[in-house]
Parts: C-alpha cells; sequence; structure tokens
C-alpha cells in the first residue's frame, strides 16, 4: 500500500473494447516485475484478527522510513488458509514463509528480504519431524493440496481489480465474449462436470441448461449465495473476501451463458469485510465497463446488485433466499415449481454456491476437460473444506474430490492437537453427520458422504477427538437448529425441539432406552416429512450419533456416565494424589469450592463445584481429574 | 388435463390442481389442519404428506403444495405416510392436548396417548389465521414473527392493529384454539363434554365416535389443578 500506484492517473478508465482490455492487461504485465521482492501480508478476517493489521502498519513504516518502497513491493491479501500460522507473512518470489509472525519479527523480516537473506529462526517447524521448513510449498499443510482457488488468493489485492486483471483475471470473460456462443459455455460448463459446491451437488451446467432454456421475456436472474451460516466454516468468506472479482467474473460468463440480465449476491450481514470488498469490485467493475450496459463494448449487458442478509441461517435455502431477496420473511415454498422456472419475483432464477462461482472462469480458461481431470469421476475439480476441532493444523484446506478423510486428517491435519485419539469428523455442518475413525479411508465425494450419513455441504470439517462427548455434539446442533429453523412446518419445529429435549435428558443421565427409540424414530419422521432442506437434514446430526456412536447414548442411560467426560450433570471433579498444594486451582475456582492447606493436596466440594472446569484448565500436574 | 395414478386408481384433474384437491376429488380422505379452500396452500401442518415416486425416489410430500403432475404415482395411505402421520398427531397432542380436532384425529388414528413431555399450548401455527387476514379480508393485520422456538402470530409490536376490524375470521378459522376441550363445561363444548370413560370431569353423556378417547385425558387432568 505505501507503493505509489502507477496506473493513478487512467485508472478506471471505461474500457470501450476487448482491444482496450488487451492493451490494460499487456501493459500491466510489462510493468510487472516478477524478480523484485514482494512481501505478502494476508489480511483476511481472521488474521485480522490475529494480527495482520499491526503488521501491515510497521511494514509500511519500515519500507517509507528505509526507503525501500521501490525495491520491496507490499501486498495485502485475503486469507491463504492456514489459520493456525496466523498472522503470517509470505515472500514472493522465494515463497519463503514465515508464521506467527509479531511486530519485532516482522522488522527482521523487512531487513532481511532488504538484504536478501532468510531468517532461519523465524521459519515453520513441522512438529512431526521437528524440521524446520523455509517455501510454503513444502509444509505439509500446503504440500498436499491443490489450490487452484486459493492459491488466487495469495496473487491479488481483492481491492486491486488491477492485480486480478494482470493475474489472467477476466480472460475468461473475454475468451468467452470473444467466442460469441452462450450454448457453448454451457456445454463446457456441463462437461466439466461441476457439480454445486453449496452441499447439495446438483450438477452446474445442468441448472445452467434449464435456465437458458427459459424464455427471457422478463428476464432472469442469477444468484450468488453467500449466506454462509454454518458454525466453523468459513470458505465463502474467504473467497468472497480475497477474490471478489472472481465471483463477479464467474456470474458475468453465467450470464452470458444463460441469457440471464440481472446478478444478485446474498451475503450475510455478519461479513463486513467481504461486503465491503465486493462493493469495491463492483464499483471498479462499473467504472472500468466491466458491469452494465454494453460490457466491454460487446452487446452482452449485466449487473450486479448487492444482497445483505439479517442473519436468518435458512435463508441459505434457495427458496427462502429468493423470499429474503424480495424483501419478504425467509422461508422456504414448495418446489416445484423450481426457481430455475419461477424465481425472484417470479423470474427464472439460477442459485449457485460462491464457490461454484469461482470455479467457473478456471473451467473456461482451462478448459472443461483439463478441469475433469481433477478429482473423481462423479465429483470433479477441488472443495474447499475448513478444518476445524481437535487437530493441529486448523485452515482452510482446498483438496482434490475423492481424497481420503484420513489424508485430510493426518497429512494435512497434522493429526490430533493433543494426546487424545480422534474419533470422528463431521462434515457438512448442522445438516451433516459424523463419520467415525474407522471409516476415514471414505473417498470424500458427494456421493460416498451421502451413504455414510453425512453431507458434503457447503465444506466445514470439524475433527472430534475422545474429549468430545457425541450426545453433547447431537444437542449441540440440536440447540442450534431449532433457533434456526424458520418454524413454518411443524415437524421441523417441534421435531428439532422434542429431539432437543430428549437429548439433553441424556445428557443429563435421565434418558431412557424407550426415549432413545422414540428419538430415533422421530428423527426419521422430520427427515421425511419436512419442506425445505434444512429440515431434511437436521436430523442427520441426531441419525448419524445414533448409529455410529450408539454405545455412547446407552452409557449415558444405563450407567448414567458420560465417556468423555463433558455432560456437567453426570461427570464429578476431584483432586488426585498428583496435587503438590500449590492452591493455583483454589485461585481459579469461582464458586469457592476448593479446600486445601498450602502444601498439601486439596479438595474439592462437590456441592459447590458447578463443574466448571476452570481448576483442571490451570492445573499443571494433571492433578485433576473427571469421572 | 392431467392423468396420475392415486392409491393404484388412475385419475384425471384439471391442470393446476393440486394432489390434496385430486385425492379429495376422488374420495381418498387426506386429514389435514392447515389447509382451507379459498386460501393459498402453505403447507405448514405436514399432516397431509403422501408418498411419491417409486423405490429409492420416494418421497413423503405435502399433497397441499404439491402441484399435480402428469404420471406421478401417489400413495395416500402407505405404512410409511400414516407412520409420519401418526408421529405429526403424537407431536400436535404433545403440544395442544386441549384441541378438539387435534385429539379427533388422533383418536381416528388410533393414537392413545403421546409420548413426549406434555406441552400447553394453544397456537400450533398453521397459518391459517394470518391468510384469512391477508387474502379473504384483505387487512393483513396480523403475521408471523420470529422463527424456531420463538415463533409466533400476533400484531406488529403486540399493538392492536389499526388494520384489524375485529371481523373475527381469525378465530373462525383456527383448527385448534377454537374447537377446544371445555372440560367441565358440556353445554358450551361442541363435543359435548369430555368423553374418557373414567371421567373427573362431568357426567357420560352420548357421544359419538370421533370423540376423546386419551386414556388419562390430558385435558381433563390439567383442570384438576
Amino acid at each position: 500500500m505505501a507503493v505509489v500506484y502507477k496506473y493513478q492517473g487512467s485508472f478506471m478508465d471505461r474500457l470501450e473494447s476487448i482491444d482496450a482490455f488487451r492493451k490494460l492487461q499487456n501493459r500491466l504485465a510489462h510493468d510487472h516485475d516478477s524478480s523484485k521482492p514482494t512481501i505478502v501480508i494476508p489480511a483476511g478476517t481472521c488474521a485480522q484478527a490475529s494480527g495482520a493489521n499491526d503488521l501491515i502498519r510497521v511494514t509500511k513504516r519500515e519500507l517509507l522510513n528505509r526507503g525501500l518502497t521501490d525495491r520491496i513491493g507490499l501486498r495485502i491479501t485475503g486469507c491463504h488458509g492456514f489459520c493456525e500460522a496466523e498472522p503470517s507473512v509470505l515472500i514472493e518470489p522465494s515463497g519463503t514463509f514465515y508464521p506467527k509472525v509479531d511486530v519485532e519479527r516482522m522488522v527482521r523480516i523487512v531487513e532481511a528480504v532488504a538484504e536478501g537473506k532468510v531468517l532461519n529462526d523465524l521459519l515453520y517447524v513441522d512438529s512431526s519431524s521437528s524440521r524446520k521448513i523455509e517455501k510454503q510449498n513444502d509444509i505439509p499443510f500446503f504440500k498436499k493440496q491443490v489450490r487452484t482457488i486459493l492459491a488466487r488468493n495469495e496473487k491479488v489485492d481483492p481491492i486491486r481489480i488491477y492485480d486480478y486483471i494482470e493475474n489472467q483475471g477476466y480472460n475468461a470473460l473475454v475468451k468467452v465474449l470473444k467466442k460469441g456462443e452462450p450454448r457453448w459455455v454451457v456445454e463446457e460448463v456441463k462437461a466439466s462436470q461441476l457439480r454445486g459446491r453449496g452441499g447439495a451437488g446438483f450438477p452446474t451446467g445442468l441448472k445452467w441448461e434449464l435456465l437458458a432454456n427459459q424464455r427471457n421475456g422478463q428476464g432472469k436472474y442469477l444468484v450468488c449465495n453467500a449466506d454462509e451460516g454454518d458454525p466453523g466454516a468459513y470458505m465463502d468468506r474467504s473467497v468472497l473476501e480475497g477474490n471478489p472479482h472472481s465471483i463477479i467474473e464467474g456470474m458475468l460468463i453465467g450470464g452470458y451463458a444463460t441469457g440471464a440480465n440481472q446478478g444478485v449476491v446474498y451475503v450475510r450481514n455478519e461479513y463486513p469485510m467481504a461486503i465491503k470488498h465486493l462493493m469495491i469490485a463492483l464499483r471498479q467493475c462499473h467504472e472500468m465497463g466491466l458491469l452494465g450496459k454494453n460490457i466491454l463494448g460487446t452487446n452482452f449487458s449485466f449487473d450486479i446488485k448487492l444482497v445483505r442478509g439479517a442473519g436468518a441461517f435458512v435463508c441459505g435455502e434457495e427458496t427462502a433466499l429468493i423470499r429474503s431477496v424480495e424483501g419478504k420473511m425467509g422461508e422456504p415454498k414448495q418446489r416445484p415449481p423450481f426457481p430455475v422456472e419461477k424465481g425472484i419475483d417470479g423470474k427464472p432464477t439460477a442459485i449457485n454456491n460462491v464457490e461454484t462461482w469461482a470455479n467457473i472462469p478456471v473451467i473456461i480458461a482451462e478448459g472443461a476437460k483439463e478441469f475433469s481431470k481433477v478429482g473423481t469421476k462423479g465429483s470433479s475439480g477441488t472443495k474447499i473444506f475448513s478444518l476445524v476441532g481437535k487437530i493441529k493444523n486448523t485452515g482452510l484446506v482446498e483438496v482434490p474430490m475423492g481424497i481420503s478423510i484420513k489424508e485430510i486428517i493426518s497429512d494435512i491435519g497434522g493429526g490430533p492437537v493433543s494426546k487424545a485419539k480422534i474419533k470422528a469428523v463431521q462434515t457438512g455442518g448442522p445438516s451433516g453427520g459424523c463419520i467415525p475413525a474407522d471409516r476415514f479411508d471414505l473417498p470424500i465425494d458427494y456421493d460416498s458422504l451421502t451413504k455414510a450419513g453425512s453431507i458434503m455441504g457447503s465444506g466445514g470439517m470439524i475433527v472430534m477427538d475422545e474429549n468430545t462427548c457425541m450426545v453433547d455434539v447431537a444437542k449441540y446442533f440440536m440447540n442450534f437448529l431449532k433457533d434456526e429453523s424458520c418454524g413454518k412446518c411443524f415437524t421441523c419445529r417441534k421435531g428439532i425441539q422434542r429431539m432437543y429435549e430428549i437429548v439433553e435428558d441424556v445428557s443429563k443421565g435421565e434418558g431412557t432406552l424407550d426415549r432413545l427409540a422414540l428419538l430415533e424414530e422421530l428423527a426419521n419422521v422430520v427427515k421425511d416429512t419436512t419442506m425445505c432442506g434444512l429440515g431434511q437434514t437436521a436430523p442427520n446430526p441426531v441419525l448419524s450419533t445414533l448409529r455410529y456412536f450408539r454405545d455412547e447414548y446407552v452409557e449415558h442411560v444405563k450407567n448414567k456416565h458420560c465417556p468423555a467426560g463433558v455432560c456437567k450433570a453426570l461427570i464429578t471433579y476431584s483432586i488426585n494424589e498428583n496435587c503438590t498444594g500449590c492452591t493455583v486451582c483454589v485461585k481459579s475456582c469461582p464458586e469457592n469450592a476448593i479446600f486445601g492447606e498450602r502444601k498439601q493436596p486439596h479438595r474439592i466440594e462437590p456441592e459447590k463445584c458447578i463443574k466448571c472446569g476452570a481448576c483442571k484448565a490451570v492445573c499443571k500436574f494433571e492433578a485433576v481429574t473427571v469421572a | 388435463m392431467i392423468t396420475l395414478t392415486i392409491n393404484g386408481l388412475e385419475v384425471s384433474v384439471e391442470e393446476g390442481s393440486t394432489l390434496l384437491e385430486a385425492a379429495q376429488f376422488y374420495g381418498f380422505p387426506i386429514p389435514t389442519l392447515c389447509h382451507m379452500e379459498g386460501l393459498t396452500p402453505y403447507g405448514a401442518c405436514r399432516l397431509c404428506v403422501v408418498e411419491i415416486g417409486e423405490g429409492p425416489k420416494a418421497k413423503l410430500v405435502s399433497s397441499c403444495t404439491y402441484p399435480a403432475q402428469e404420471g406421478l404415482k401417489v400413495r395416500t395411505a402407505s405404512s410409511r405416510v400414516l407412520k409420519a402421520r401418526k408421529m405429526i398427531l403424537e407431536l400436535l397432542l404433545a403440544s395442544c392436548p386441549q384441541s378438539k380436532v387435534i385429539q379427533d384425529l388422533a383418536s381416528a388414528h388410533q393414537i392413545r396417548q403421546q409420548r413426549f413431555r406434555q406441552e400447553h399450548e394453544d397456537c400450533i401455527l398453521c397459518g391459517l389465521c394470518v391468510r384469512m387476514c391477508k387474502e379473504q379480508m384483505v387487512a393483513q393485520a396480523i403475521g408471523f414473527r420470529g422463527r424456531g422456538e420463538k415463533r409466533s402470530i400476533g400484531t406488529p409490536f403486540d399493538i392492536k392493529s389499526e388494520q384489524c376490524r375485529l371481523c373475527g375470521g381469525c378465530i373462525y378459522v383456527c383448527p385448534a384454539c377454537q374447537l377446544r376441550c371445555t372440560f367441565t363445561e358440556p353445554d358450551k363444548a361442541i363435543c359435548g363434554g369430555c368423553a374418557n370413560l373414567s371421567p373427573p370431569c362431568v357426567e357420560k353423556e352420548p357421544f359419538d365416535d370421533m370423540m376423546c378417547y386419551m386414556q388419562p385425558c390430558v385435558a381433563c387432568e390439567i383442570k384438576k389443578d
């Protein structure tokens, strides 16, 4: 940002033709010095929260103070995906990666870059081999990934359209406009076998074909669904924040292919930075003639408006989303008629997920054949997962379809975070299910995940270890869904409440085997009888935990015992002989429930204990036990 | 005309009809709480679910909202449908035990007891009143608010609506709170009094077979407190 922008004068000139666009792109490429060292600082929402803003400030100051602005470039980008290492810094073109950078380290890094050195003591240390790794691409977390979408986040400053254009941006659009055959685009997307990344996995090309075949009397809509609401999932946010132009380009291509003239990006209002970057990107496109009437001097016109969602999880469901865009209450509607026949304001509408749109320019630029080489037969391309939970390397991982869960968890994720063994992975958010460890060689694609009782979903992947109680997991998701169901269908609204009630009883040790059977019966009916995808998948957390972890439920019911030591009503905290009498736990206890003399073993008063776990967290001698 | 099969019988109905209309026209009974002629189908109560399609693609849909399609195979009383319907009725009874309509439906489906924790609500949020107010009375005085378990029906900000003309249409269409078991005042009750065979409330009156067979009767139990 400290670098004075060279194209200030001609910035935002309207591009009147495809040739003008090419000229600009060539000029940008010509002026770009790829050998010039550049400091890349990812500053997505998560990176900013961990301190990337300070790094940016310090770097700018150092570059200015040392007069390095001409010699060293600085690029502020969106998220790169390695959350565990944030705030991190990447040096181009060498590819040197520094994790967990703070302000003092940043100053040293700027110095080192100026001198062309590598700071060995700050490099990433691989935890399994204790080896220092310099290059980002050699780090196991990145090595196994195929980062078609995410890698572009590194190359682009999201608020600079020239960055995007310089990196082959809008080339796919130009290719499509030059070819002039909308049908070819639809066929190409169909041939790529791209399936919707929102979770259901409907073939995108087929959806486009249906939309293209609709009559164009009153206009058609294309929608980008960015109402990402699954707990622990943030793939769409980082794509929107880090590379908003790829979404715009995808939608432009879609508009050209299907004859739609209006695009809508539906973003939840909880993503302020995504909204900001997208607004900037849209304005830039308008000014440069990449959006609006007669795009790049052709007779193709397309516009995109941004609609902000007010925070209802159910509005990610397409019919509810349409109603929300129309300004009505976000409630799903019966399909048929499908949105592609009657959508926003009764006009044909195709809705695709953020990641699906981001894949479109890749397909067009690479060609469908090349694209479908990655992945499996039924599921082509890559998929971004947000890998969270009890795992060492948390972050966004982009992997080819068909990779096994084991590879993601042990190779990319680096295995369990503590000594406890990993026992399950929850995929697909609240609508998904848990897959137990003995099925980790399951390939990740739409069909096999569904068969295993879970769903692909939008890409949340929560890793659970032995300290996670599966009853508690089911309870958590039921609690989430009972608030987030729209409440229209009686079975969804009341059914989820009742499921929560039974699961809560189990977690309190008040369950019976009859009630467990009732829970299963009810879950199957809710799955069968609700109208929209939310209700139909809502029982999945209960059903899949019952399927794979029934013994845990039975243990709660029969022996009133929580094997993971999570369910508060069934556990007691006590102090064992490891206690040195350091009194740290006494100070941490909010209820003054711990007694004992200094240097004498302590004891917890069970009546007073509220089972908050504060004592266990502070004890350095593993003296606090849960049973 | 559209030709489809209902319970094995080939029938034709007008284009644009729903499965519920088609089934009712040909005399297949389908219970429903949120459907009323003259109001837009909504699909909230899910009681009217029917099974469509075959094999692994068979699924349950609400017949009041699903359009009749050419060649569609519909089953209105398959075991899957009945199982779902019974569970829905159980859920309804568990929440709104005092509704005569729900009691009758439950007893007609051989439900004697519900297995959930008993609640005492009145509204089942079927939305008939909301649609009545909007579509027939053109007032839009009431509407839905909130979502999930906090969903409710009422006027904006719970202030008396200026749109409301006190027509009573909403009360008239309500399937749950209007036909409510009135315990000990049988002369006021539409059912003629509670027909529990060990009545804690009233002496038995002649009753037809569509009455409360709950054992014990939850509605009556409440009154005792």
